[in-house]
């Protein structure tokens, strides 16, 4: 392989590694939104959802029932701990909110630990048949479907914020709690639904990813934090910006391990955080500082 | 509106601090003591096992062989009539609670001690055993954890040493008349103690690497290192890794494209490498102990009986096979057993005693003990095996 070679196939798996940390971060991105709180449980979400679609798969669920199945019980968990750990408190700080979220990220993947255990499980590809090649670099079939799921992801997300009754609600709620209660809109109901459907979002992430880095209890953290420092990169609220900063930290990541050292993989997801809060915290394209009350 | 952007700010360093804390957990204990109304004083053992984390599929055959042996045992009439008490502690892949278990262990006043199943958790506890003056056998692979033996008095270790499957390597690549390779390995101890050993043996064989790189153990893709092996001209390569980074890089291996020969380490020596890359595995080809192929040895290999043995009780009792781990779970323990028959309930006799142990014949291979050697295995341990249709078939 030439150096041009070596050059795409990099930026494939950064695609890859990218699109894995937009749609996390996507997750993120709505929960902030729609509740104002940064939920750090997310990566359990996506722990949940690809361990129950694994599970379910190797007792002989075809893969699309699986699928769904995990996607729901995954948002009915995420719904039920709204419900259970964030309503009672829903009086308290954000960084209340935050550590209670915290909280639960850790006790989902202690129950992760009892109902799993330690052991890594594998799901099948979704579809069969080996690597695709471009100009001689190498992209395997479960990446396009990662892109696919990214690519909808964001599109759906897009249209239901921008051209939707129901997501300029939601809008509503984040700019002004009181505000919105005056015309009508439950703040409540959207928080429910707000978590729900991370959960399911982050479930579906999980089974998208499970194909090609194998399921584990503890995936989630790593894969969670990521989730966030890309969000942070896009400013948080923005959805665009999360995709973004979702790309941009999987391509860094893989030019850095391909080019530089491998060791310096997740070091360089804490350096871009920590630069781009310090630089410019609004997020790259970030409108919390531009928009005016 | 300034001050929701300060809240950001600070939630994020929070969130940055707190998710440092949530690397470290909590403990988890077994005790499998007899509990029979026998008169004599039991013999305390510890053991420090990875039975979560990173290396849990190594920990996990071995605590359920320790737990097997010691239930036999005890059945038996334990150790000259005094039964064992066999307590095991999970270091959760952690070399911090490797070092926090074994120093509960020595509080305890256990004989001797257990572990670990990773060379990087072994590594950490040989300080407080040499300090403490505690015998310990570890299961690891790496050969520093009884190199330099006079720094190591206290410390034994039952899994080949690097440079038994380093040697069994390179005797393979010579064989094929290769020259260029490509080395890929895990970046902790037991990919660094892999990697230390191959550099030196390729430079005596002339065998130049090309490609170096390392992963880290919780990478999810390793397509960036191999990139640089598909572009140099390295004719193999091999890759210094335990399951689930094993499994995954070999994936990645296949989807790649790279057809030069693939060639791991005794790290994946498990069902669950073969079971979790999914096919990839197949033509993999690496050094291992016999017991994987306990069926295809000759007869008239001295470790054949105690293989089937071992396979035998294991299958019975766990309705799987054992692996190799299991087993060096299950010469550390016999060994031990050993050595307390002739010694009696001493820790300077135990130690003394397991450097005089000679022609004993385990599941990993003879062990030939001695002051020189901790480990006591040779290259005759080890055979080459390729992955054939999911199975190991023994290279001839």
């Amino acid at each position: 392989m030439d150096i041009s070679g070596q050059f795409l196939q990099l930026l494939l798996t950064g695609l890859t590694l990218g699109s894995i940390y937009s749609l996390i971060a996507l997750a993120v991105v709505t929960t902030f939104s729609i509740t104002g709180i940064l939920n750090m449980a997310q990566g359990e979400f996506v722990a949940i959802g690809a361990l129950l679609a694994a599970s379910l798969c190797a007792a002989g669920m075809p893969l699309g029932a699986a699928f769904l199945v995990s996607v729901l019980a995954v948002a009915a968990l995420g719904g039920l701990l709204e419900r259970a750990a964030i309503h009672p408190a829903r009086r308290a700080s954000g960084l209340t909110l935050v550590i209670i979220t915290i909280g639960v990220s850790i006790s989902l993947r202690g129950l992760a630990l009892l109902i799993w255990g330690t052991e890594p499980f594998s799901l099948p590809a979704f579809t069969k048949g080996g690597p695709l090649f471009v100009g001689g670099a190498a992209v395997s079939p479960q990446s396009l479907w990662i892109f696919g799921l990214a690519a909808a992801t964001l599109a759906g997300l897009y249209a239901f914020f921008e051209l939707t009754y129901a997501g300029k609600a939601v809008k509503a709620c984040v700019i002004n709690r009181t505000g919105a209660r005056l015309v009508g809109i439950n703040p409540n109901t959207m928080s429910f639904l707000a978590f729900a459907a991370s959960g399911a979002l982050g479930a579906a992430a999980g089974i998208f990813i499970a194909p090609l880095t194998l399921a584990t209890y503890d995936m989630g953290f790593m894969l969670g934090v990521k989730g966030f420092v890309a969000a942070i990169i896009g400013g948080l609220n923005n959805v665009g910006g999360a995709v973004l900063g979702g790309i941009l930290l999987g391509i860094l990541e893989s030019y850095g391990a391909g080019l530089v050292s491998s060791g310096l993989k997740d070091a360089l997801a804490m350096i871009i955080l920590i630069v781009v809060l310090l630089v410019k915290p609004e997020g790259i394209i970030g409108t919390i500082n531009a928009r005016k009350i | 509106m300034k001050k929701p952007m300060k809240n950001i700010t600070l939630t994020s360093l929070v969130i940055m601090v707190a998710a440092g804390l949530l690397l470290s957990g909590c403990t988890s204990g077994k005790d499998a003591g007899n509990k029979a109304g026998v008169a004599n004083e039991p013999y305390k053992i510890g053991a420090v096992v990875d039975i979560s984390g990173n290396s849990s599929s190594l920990g996990l055959p071995e605590r359920d062989t320790l737990l097997m042996q010691v239930e036999k045992l005890n059945a038996g009439g334990g150790i000259n009539g005094h039964p064992v008490e066999l307590t095991i502690l999970d270091n959760k892949s952690d070399e911090t609670e490797a070092v926090l278990a074994v120093k509960k262990l020595i509080e305890q006043k256990v004989l001797a001690v257990l572990g670990c199943s990773a060379s990087g958790t072994s590594m950490a506890m040989i300080n407080t055993v040499q300090n403490e003056k505690v015998p310990m056998i570890s299961m690891a692979a790496a050969s520093t954890i009884v190199e330099p033996v006079k720094d190591r008095q206290w410390v034994f270790k039952t899994a080949q040493s690097d440079i038994v499957t380093v040697k069994k390597i390179i005797g393979y690549l010579k064989e094929k008349g290769i020259t260029k390779v490509a080395f890929l390995y895990m970046n902790n101890a037991y990919g660094d103690g892999g990697k230390k050993v191959f550099i030196n043996e390729a430079a005596a064989a002339g065998i130049e690497i090309a490609v170096e790189e390392k992963f880290e153990a919780s990478d999810k893709d390793m397509t960036p290192q191999l990139t640089k092996v598909k572009s140099s001209s390295a004719q193999a390569a091999i890759v210094w890794a335990i399951p689930p980074s094993a499994s995954i890089i070999t994936k990645n291996f296949r989807d790649i494209g790279l057809s030069i020969p693939l060639i791991h380490s005794h790290g994946v020596g498990n069902q669950s490498f073969i079971d979790l890359a999914q096919g990839a595995a197949d033509g993999v080809i690496l050094p291992i102990g016999k017991l994987t192929v306990a069926s295809q040895i000759p007869d008239s290999d001295p470790q054949k009986k105690v293989l089937l043995g071992y396979i035998d009780d294991y299958t019975k009792k766990y309705n799987t096979a054992p692996n190799s781990f299991g087993g060096y779970a299950a010469d550390a323990l016999s060994l031990l057993v050993s050595a307390i028959q002739k010694a009696g309930p001493d820790r300077a006799a135990i130690r003394d005693q397991l450097e005089k142990t000679q022609n004993f014949t385990g599941v990993s291979g003879v062990f030939n003990i001695s002051t020189q050697d901790h480990n006591g295995l040779g290259e005759d341990s080890m055979v080459l095996v390729q992955i054939q249709n999911g199975q190991w078939k023994l290279l001839k």
